[in-house]
């Protein structure tokens, strides 16, 4: 795959333009398929702006958490529900309670983003190791897990979204409580594993699609004709090929994962109120919007901003990894 | 065809079945036993409540207590509310027309928006109207319900007064009811027509460039009468198809919205009904929306085999 790619330009972009081109790559320079991507997604102009504005995003939360001084539940009575951008002290306003929103949204923004990412990584792992079996073993073993993945996509998630919440916040929220000294990592694992557990399908269908169709090219055939052992067919030579979908409905995933957890918070089924992320601080905001909108405005704005920038990358990446795209 | 029906059926059932179990299985495995409901109640004494979980047979295998319910669901009985007492399936059905009148005109309005821009964007991509409609669509596509709602009600309720941000059902006449209704309408139709317009264009972006459009032009065909009657009606498939299946996720949205207008829907009373445990009611919701999910399923690929000759099912 990668000698393949490396070698595409030469004989896809005829006359002139491919030798100038050609000059340009450095034909004695090896460009990996992830070489090739990155210049690709070079070229997406707006999944770059939101890769930066992502990382960005990333490092303000928790650079900003860890230097900014006032904290999150620090309550002053006299600046009750103050507009942004009016005093110095308190650069976003305060909310209704006279609490800093800039220090709740920074605070908050952590694990609004960690949610996201870790649900979405926990997603497509299941759905890669589900696919995977599935279409490496086929039979009997693909049709029982293809059945199990039907079954998934065909659960009415958000209820079921929020009944797992409700039912089983408390008892996350004891245990850890207990056995750690921190009732909310609870509330975070709970939220996590019921966010992954609704949302790993796509992946496990594009997996196994893929994998059936490269365990029977002829480089597979190859590696099993000297002598590769299974594992290492299904790591080294059949995954690797498959990472562009996986890569893409991660991206992907991890937008849909902060909307969910925003939605659970908003509903008031999410994370208490200790833990104010933008969902939480919607929830709170929702009442008051005629008193402080501004309460409301500034985290469903960072929400958007987020998960527009991850929905820029994943179409960036979609098409930097798209080989009929290389260029 | 009608074996495939057969079999997609049967299919669908078992999913049915093993799904309810599924919710059946976790409120009984929840802490607190939400499914016990009035042997619940602290103000009745210990041995009554005894008495009424044996009676309830919430001592029974687990298994018998979901043959049970399995059994009076499939009859039509959904069980008591816990909270107000009545018939579940009557709460829900109360319900349901207020949801249907939302979701449904969403729904249309989405349809009317995303498939003219969607064939136009494709005809005139790279277009500026193209790169408007594309990035709208991006945009409408990232934007959460829950957050587009609110600044909807600030705009247009607190900044410009013009329409109310509480949905009140008793509000009788046509125009106040078409007022109320406008912006959890706006909502649910700008997330539905986001995704769908992306979906419209790639599917007209497909077919355009094939032989047989070329071959239209070629003989002579008003441009008009290529689009629609050669382009168009191919490109429809795949979206009709899309159609169907969204049906059952923009009744998901309907639940957030319903929840920031404070609509007397399902989606609000699914909220109200977990956040009480009322257990009869959640599951019945549920299932509801389960049944949704399976059956639009199966309209979908039957729909795309009458209409794609090429698609034989067996």
């Amino acid at each position: 795959m990668v000698q393949h790619v490396s070698t595409a330009p030469a004989t896809t972009a005829p006359g002139a333009a491919a030798l100038d081109q050609l000059e340009k790559a450095g034909l004695k320079k090896h460009r990996s398929l992830w070489n090739n991507a990155w210049r690709q997604f070079r070229h997406h102009r707006l999944a770059l702006v939101g890769l930066i504005v992502f990382v960005s995003l990333v490092l303000i939360t928790y650079v900003g958490a860890m230097i900014y001084p006032r904290d999150k539940d620090y309550i002053d009575f006299m600046v009750t529900s103050l507009p942004p951008f009016q005093s110095w002290k308190y650069p976003l306003g305060t909310d209704t309670l006279g609490r800093d929103i800039l220090a709740r949204l920074l605070w908050g923004g952590r694990v609004s983003i960690a949610v996201g990412v870790i649900s979405a990584t926990v997603a497509i792992t299941i759905g890669t190791l589900v696919g995977a079996v599935a279409g490496f073993f086929g039979g009997a073993i693909d049709s029982l897990l293809m059945r199990i993945t039907d079954l998934f996509i065909s659960l009415p998630t958000v209820p079921l979204l929020l009944m797992i919440s409700f039912l089983f916040r408390d008892s996350f929220y004891n245990w850890f409580d207990r056995e750690f000294g921190n009732g909310n990592l609870g509330i975070f694992v709970l939220i996590v594993l019921v966010i992954a557990a609704l949302a790993w399908m796509p992946t496990a269908r594009l997996v196994r699609a893929s994998f059936l169709s490269l365990k029977e090219k002829e480089f597979v055939e190859a590696a099993r004709a000297v002598g590769v052992n299974r594992p290492s067919i299904v790591l080294r030579h059949i995954l690797p090929n498959s990472l562009s979908p996986i890569i893409v409905a991660g991206t992907l995933s991890v937008g849909a994962a902060i909307i969910g957890e925003s939605v659970l918070s908003f509903l008031g089924l999410g994370f208490p109120s200790d833990v104010p992320t933008w969902g939480r601080m919607l929830f709170e905001a929702k009442d008051f919007l005629q008193l402080s909108p501004h309460e409301a405005m500034i985290p469903g704005t960072a929400i958007f901003i987020t998960v527009l920038a991850i929905n820029y990358i994943g179409d960036g990446l979609r098409d930097a990894l798209d080989p009929r795209k290389t260029q | 065809m009608f074996n495939y029906l057969i079999r997609r059926l049967l299919i669908s059932a078992i999913t049915l079945v093993i799904i309810s179990m599924v919710i059946f299985g976790i409120l009984k495995i929840a802490p607190g036993d939400p499914l016990a409901g009035f042997a619940n109640n602290p103000n009745v004494p210990i041995e009554v409540r005894a008495k009424i979980r044996k009676n309830m047979g919430l001592d029974d295998p687990i298994p018998l207590q979901y043959a049970k319910w399995a059994r009076e669901y499939v009859r039509g009985d959904w069980g008591q509310s816990f909270l107000s007492r009545a018939p579940a399936r009557e709460i829900i059905f109360n319900r349901l027309p207020t949801t249907l009148k939302i979701v449904g005109s969403a729904y249309l309005i989405s349809v009317m928006i995303a498939i003219p821009i969607g064939v136009i964007s494709a005809l005139r991509q790279y277009s500026a109207f193209d790169q408007i409609s594309t990035t709208f669509a991006f945009l409408g596509f990232s934007l959460p319900t829950f957050f587009s709602g609110l600044v909807l009600i600030v705009i247009f309720s607190f900044k410009l007064d013009w329409f109310p941000f509480v949905y009140d059902k008793t509000v009788t006449g046509f125009w106040p009811n078409v007022k109320q209704s406008i912006l959890p309408v706006t909502v649910l139709a700008l997330a539905g027509s986001a995704e769908l317009t992306r979906f419209v264009r790639a599917s007209m972006l497909e077919v355009i460039s094939q032989d047989y459009v070329r071959t239209a032009r070629a003989k002579g065909l008003r441009e008009q009468s290529v689009i629609v009657f050669h382009a168009m009606r191919n490109a429809m498939i795949p979206v009709v198809t899309i159609l169907a299946l969204q049906i059952p996720t923009i009744f998901g949205g309907a639940i957030i919205t319903e929840q920031i207008f404070r609509i007397p829907g399902i989606g609000s009373l699914l909220i109200e009904s977990i956040n009480s445990a009322d257990a009869p009611v959640v599951m019945g919701i549920s299932m509801g929306i389960a049944i949704l999910v399976v059956l639009f399923n199966i309209i979908a690929d039957v729909i795309y085999a009458l209409l794609d000759p090429r698609i034989k099912l067996a």
